[in-house]
């Protein structure tokens, strides 16, 4: 919202004065060189152990252990990445994709339709803004600490090693910074428009569709793509309510993998990369709108 | 969904009231959220209280037991040390991720040519889930086949994971490798949103780089620097799965953090009632944190800036 407020003149301004902007630029560098090496160094850091990842999962196992850490594999492998797909993987791997897609499409509409309401007719409705009071709230609480109940409730409702048992809380825990983030946004969405809708005769339920859904689409690609993220990595929840093994998501797969294989390296690593290789995927698809989104969520 | 009002009615209505008074036509649309959310988030939050005052093993019947749980907590050496390792940990990665995420977040807003790359290549860690970062520290930090021993530097040979002080630098260290990146991107957007003119303004008073840095950036980043606070301090609480794979709370007990706790005496110990206890007291802390983030965040602006309004 704010990014698009701020890119279009400064867009214009730089073709029309780029003395200006260009001054700008030298401004802020030139207070910040510190800042600038600290940037490149953090970005090697953080690179170091993505590369190791990548090329030791490339190594054979013999190769780990006498070759310096960080030199490319002298013969490259695909042993591990076989070794790996015939551990199961393509099964996990549907647990992830089931898990994720079937919390994250829930989760994101009924957030959406309830961030509308609230942006609507909050001002007019004790009943919304209570409940967005009660959402809200919801951001200050660390939602782990309901594991116990949660599995007591999956328990009681027999889901316990099935994956809607997952399902059900990670679409709760999912609804309060989805609420604020879309409200935020739908709340940018110029009044005139709703009122002309209103004109044409639409329902709310149309101009939710028609009016709100396209105009917050970046939104909601930033909040599919990051509660996406939390569901695909997410850990505790697989841990205390699953127990078969053909039922596991990928970071538990992965966990019991490491146990299992902790002498074999770059086996691990190579499911590793397995797991991430989707979400690199994905993120290189909604790269821009998810940037966009979080600096403007969250960077105000 | 059959009770939305005839359109004349509302037009009529809407003509009078300039925002709209159709909250009735519009209300129900939050029931699904409030629905999942009371079933599987207010419910669990009131029942962990609740389980509090009972006994129970995870399998077996729930039975009530006052505050056996509570006494059994309270009374426990552990509980005062996992809120250590807990406040230890939240104020050193705080300390460590703000300079650093405000001067990576300044550099990254300032260069045009170089930002989005950095920013494709900063989002990486993000992407990897705690249990993989987890596994991969664990083989490089190994004693015998890590890339200390690997790279044959002394330095970097240490019993990193089996020495508590290292232990719960190298999970400070994790966790900064892991988020710094995320909010450098949060301060980038909140240096872009600073305007120009008051740089312009400073420069004609002859203020330097360092001044101006400290007069107009840093203020101006206030509102920023809550958030991105708010969103470490809390997340802090819920750094769970990282330690669990890197360090089980070990050695020891030197990275036996709150969640840990709560978790290895409900699911290891199969004791659920001071499990449930831990459980509230990590509840608390977190609206505590969240309470007093927001007061600092100065009345009514603060407020608007967590809500959006």
């Amino acid at each position: 919202m704010a990014t698009t407020l701020t890119q279009g003149p400064e867009r214009t301004e730089h073709r029309r004065a780029p003395s200006r902007s260009s001054a700008r630029r030298r401004s802020l560098l030139r207070l910040n060189w510190f800042g600038g090496a600290l940037g490149w160094v953090w970005l090697l850091i953080v690179m170091v152990p993505v590369y190791w990842i990548v090329i030791t999962s490339f190594k054979t196992q013999s190769n780990y252990f006498a070759q310096n850490p960080l030199a490319p594999p002298t013969a490259p492998t695909l042993d591990n990445y076989r070794l790996v797909i015939e551990s199961d993987f393509a099964r996990y791997f549907m647990n992830s994709v089931i898990l994720t897609l079937g919390t994250i499409v829930p989760a994101v509409l009924i957030s959406f339709t309830a961030a509308y309401a609230i942006v609507r007719a909050g001002r007019n409705s004790r009943f919304l803004r209570g409940v967005n009071g009660l959402f809200l709230m919801g951001l200050a609480i660390p939602l782990q600490a309901t594991i116990i109940p949660v599995y007591l409730i999956i328990i009681r409702l027999q889901l316990y090693d099935t994956l809607l048992g997952i399902i059900l809380p990670s679409i709760a825990f999912a609804i309060p910074l989805s609420v604020l983030v879309l409200a935020n946004f739908i709340r940018d969405v110029p009044n005139e428009l709703f009122e002309s809708m209103r004109m044409d005769g639409a329902t709310e339920w149309g101009t939710l569709w028609k009016l709100a859904f396209p105009l917050t689409r970046p939104a909601l690609v930033t909040v599919t793509i990051y509660n996406g993220l939390g569901v695909w990595n997410g850990f505790l929840l697989p841990l205390i309510l699953i127990q078969s093994p053909e039922q596991r998501p990928l970071p538990l797969a992965l966990w019991t993998f490491q146990g299992q294989y902790s002498i074999n390296v770059p086996a691990v690593l190579a499911s590793v990369v397995l797991t991430t290789l989707p979400i690199v995927i994905l993120y290189a698809i909604g790269r821009r709108q998810l940037l966009s989104g979080l600096t403007a969520g969250f960077g105000k | 969904m059959t009770t939305v009002a005839p359109p004349t009615v509302r037009v009529k209505k809407g003509s009078t009231t300039s925002s709209g008074g159709r909250s009735g036509a519009v209300a129900w649309m939050v029931l699904p959220a409030l629905f999942m959310f009371i079933a599987f988030g207010i419910i669990p939050l009131l029942g962990v209280l609740f389980l509090s005052f009972t006994q129970w093993n995870g399998i077996g019947e729930i039975r009530p037991a006052g505050f056996d749980s509570w006494r059994a907590v309270l009374s426990d050496p552990g509980l005062p040390h996992a809120l250590w390792v807990t406040f230890l940990i939240m104020a050193l990665s705080w300390l460590v991720q703000t300079p650093l995420s405000i001067l990576i977040g300044v550099f990254l807003a300032a260069h045009k040519r170089y930002r989005g790359l950095l920013a494709v290549l900063y989002f990486i860690p993000l992407l990897l889930s705690s249990a993989a970062i987890a596994i991969t520290y664990k083989f490089l930090l190994d004693p015998n086949f890590g890339l200390g021993p690997g790279l044959g530097s002394d330095l970097l040979t240490q019993d990193w994971l089996g020495n508590g002080t290292l232990a719960l630098g190298v999970v400070i260290f994790v966790v900064s490798w892991q988020f710094i990146p995320f909010h450098s991107l949060i301060y980038q957007g909140g240096v872009r949103q600073i305007p120009l003119s008051m740089y312009e303004a400073a420069e004609i008073d002859g203020a330097g780089r360092v001044r101006k840095f400290f007069s107009i950036t840093l203020p101006q980043l206030k509102y920023t620097i809550i958030t991105s606070s708010t969103l470490m301090v809390v997340g802090s609480l819920t750094f769970f799965d990282l330690i669990f794979v890197l360090t089980a709370g070990g050695p020891g007990d030197a990275t036996r953090v709150l969640a840990l706790d709560m978790y290895q005496t409900g699911f290891r110990a199969n004791l659920m009632g001071p499990a449930s206890a831990i459980a509230v007291i990590l509840v608390l802390v977190g609206l505590v944190l969240a309470l007093l983030l927001r007061r600092l965040g100065g009345g009514s602006s603060g407020d608007s800036q967590l809500e959006g309004a």
